[in-house]
């Protein structure tokens, strides 16, 4: 086959046909801006001009020093922890509730809670707009609802409940449909034994069900935790950030101080940071991958 | 004992059927008011509209650009996907298929290149090609496309091309077909179930992204569906009315998709979300 060509033009030949294309877009697309960017992040580029100088490590020093970054990065925290939780919890009950025939209608529920996921952020984003500022405080007002009569979305205590909110909603369809596959795959007659064995349903879950599913957890946590540090598209169309900042993520903070405030080398060392951490977060998760294939 | 079992069962379905009508609800909801005037959005978002009509609709389609948008969506995601499932199994076929360093040392930085986000590249990537005066066209949006997603296509065709034999392609060789003859009449017709779950992957992801297009595509009439969504609801702001239509316009190509492809689309989210 392909192995057996010995000449050096041949091979090459053939890389170029096969993998040509590809290596060109990589190099161009990827691997130049990501190494341009570290360059950028030791300048004080502004975007408009063609002269800029280096400036060694200030721009990091700026990013470490500024309050509104550590804020939004902080915010940021606190939002995937509330998605991670609430997404994970909601996706396997779920995921649970809808494996082994126990309801009528499997599919069509399946199908119903995964829609969400086939609609693009900045859609749900707008949609969801309109059910906060309007249906909800209609709601509110003829219901005598307290807490639902004013738009969550111009309170800055709980407009950041609004992005997890919908958040959840988006994505535990998402994983449901990763806990339904790690489900299907669970031995049957390893419950059918524990059922004859007296086991309740519960006991079931907790010591079958629970621990074979951790792969599938580390999937689905990782994901989720990714996610969260990159949203983007939804944070843009349902608060814009707003109201004064309180919504701001990193992902459209990083965004801001580059476009807007035209802060290219701090914006830069920003998403550099980001980079790091989501880089960091997906090797934990191989990690713990491996790990566990280990010791199986 | 029987007798709770039944009503447990018939809890579970209660509960499981209120929480599917509370996800579909925003969707509904939006339906029904795209129907609607604003001034019958603000007095009850609940009520049925007086008359169904489409004048939300009609105006929406126009006054946003409805058919250009479409068309620009479609253009960019029928290329972008069609050249990166043709590049990247080529690319994965002589990867499996020869062991030279090079193949190594791509296929490395390419798994590798899947933990950076994409935060991290667009300044500099809007940087360099702007400079280049290579922005505002959807050919460089198809290209950036073909860039951010040959990794992930290389990574999931590699692991299945590994399970071919190679006894097929040999025999093809024997009968005088050239290497590109193997692989497009031998080899890429036997990755299509592969082939299919990507592209639905990556209709899902080009269609409905946002952040990319917004930074390459400047001009109003270059603006794909998702942009011109969100332009035209900046404008119309409180014309909730026509703010819905537009919303139902922009949903519709996706269910139809969707309903066209249904069985193999939870098939091929499931496969993407595991090996990525």
């Amino acid at each position: 086959m392909l192995a057996s060509e010995k000449r050096f033009v041949d091979k090459l030949k053939n890389y170029l046909l096969f993998a040509g294309p590809t290596t060109l877009v990589f190099i161009t697309v990827i691997i130049l801006p990501f190494l341009f960017g570290i360059y950028l992040t030791f300048t004080n580029w502004d975007g408009i001009s063609k002269a800029y100088t280096f400036v060694s490590f200030s721009n990091y020093k700026q990013v470490i020093q500024d309050p509104a970054f550590w804020t939004s990065f902080l915010r940021t925290v606190k939002y995937v922890f509330y998605t991670v939780l609430l997404v994970n919890t909601i996706g396997f009950s779920l995921a649970y509730a809808l494996t082994g025939g126990k309801v009528l209608g499997e599919n069509l529920l399946r199908t119903g809670f995964f829609v969400p996921n086939l609609i693009g952020g900045i859609i749900l984003g707008l949609v969801w707009r309109f059910i906060f500022s309007n249906v909800l405080v209609f709601l509110g007002r003829t219901l005598n609802i307290g807490f639902l009569s004013t738009s969550w979305l111009a309170n800055p205590n709980k407009a950041l409940w609004t992005l997890v909110i919908v958040t959840v909603w988006q994505y535990s369809g998402y994983m449901m449909i990763i806990f339904i596959a790690g489900l299907s795959n669970i031995p049957k007659e390893l419950l059918e034994a524990a059922t004859i064995d007296g086991a309740t349903g519960f006991q079931r879950l907790r010591t079958i069900v629970l621990p074979l599913m951790v792969p599938a957890f580390i999937v689905t946590v990782f994901l989720t935790i990714q996610r969260g540090f990159m949203v983007y598209d939804v944070n843009i169309a349902l608060t814009n950030g707003g109201p004064f900042k309180s919504t701001q993520l990193i992902s459209m903070f990083v965004y801001e101080k580059a476009f807007l405030s035209q802060q290219y080398g701090v914006g830069q060392s920003e998403a550099f940071f980001l980079f790091l951490l989501v880089a960091a977060i997906s090797l934990t998760q191989v990690y713990f991958t491996k790990k566990l294939e280990v010791e199986v | 004992m029987k007798a709770l079992r039944r009503a447990y069962a018939i809890l579970r379905h209660a509960v499981l059927y209120a929480l599917f009508v509370l996800y579909l609800s925003p969707f509904f909801l939006v339906l029904l008011n795209s129907f609607k005037s604003r001034r019958e959005i603000v007095s009850n978002p609940f009520a049925l509209p007086p008359a169904w009509s489409l004048n939300n609709f009609i105006t929406a389609f126009q006054r946003m650009g409805f058919v250009p948008a479409f068309l620009n969506s479609l253009l960019i995601t029928t290329c972008s996907v069609i050249g990166i499932a043709v590049f990247s199994s080529m690319t994965a076929y002589l990867f499996v298929r020869t062991d030279w360093r090079i193949n190594k040392v791509m296929f490395f930085a390419m798994v590798a290149s899947m933990l950076i986000p994409f935060q991290a590249i667009m300044i500099p990537l809007v940087r360099i090609y702007g400079s280049l005066s290579m922005l505002n066209t959807p050919w460089s949006l198809i290209y950036m496309y073909l860039g951010f997603g040959s990794s992930f296509a290389v990574f999931l065709y590699h692991g299945f091309i590994k399970s071919i034999p190679k006894e097929l392609e040999e025999a093809a060789m024997i009968d005088g077909c050239s290497r590109l003859q193997v692989f497009f009449r031998v080899v890429f017709p036997l990755l299509r179930s592969t082939t299919l779950s990507l592209i639905i992957l990556n209709v899902l992801w080009i269609w409905n992204d946002f952040l990319l297009p917004s930074l390459v595509l400047i001009s109003a009439d270059r603006r794909t569906l998702p942009l011109t969504t969100f332009y035209f609801h900046g404008t119309y702001s409180s014309d909730y009315g026509l703010l819905m239509a537009s919303l139902m316009l922009t949903i519709l190509p996706v269910i139809a998709f969707y309903i066209a492809l249904q069985k193999h689309i939870i098939r091929g989210v499931m496969e993407g979300a595991i090996k990525a």
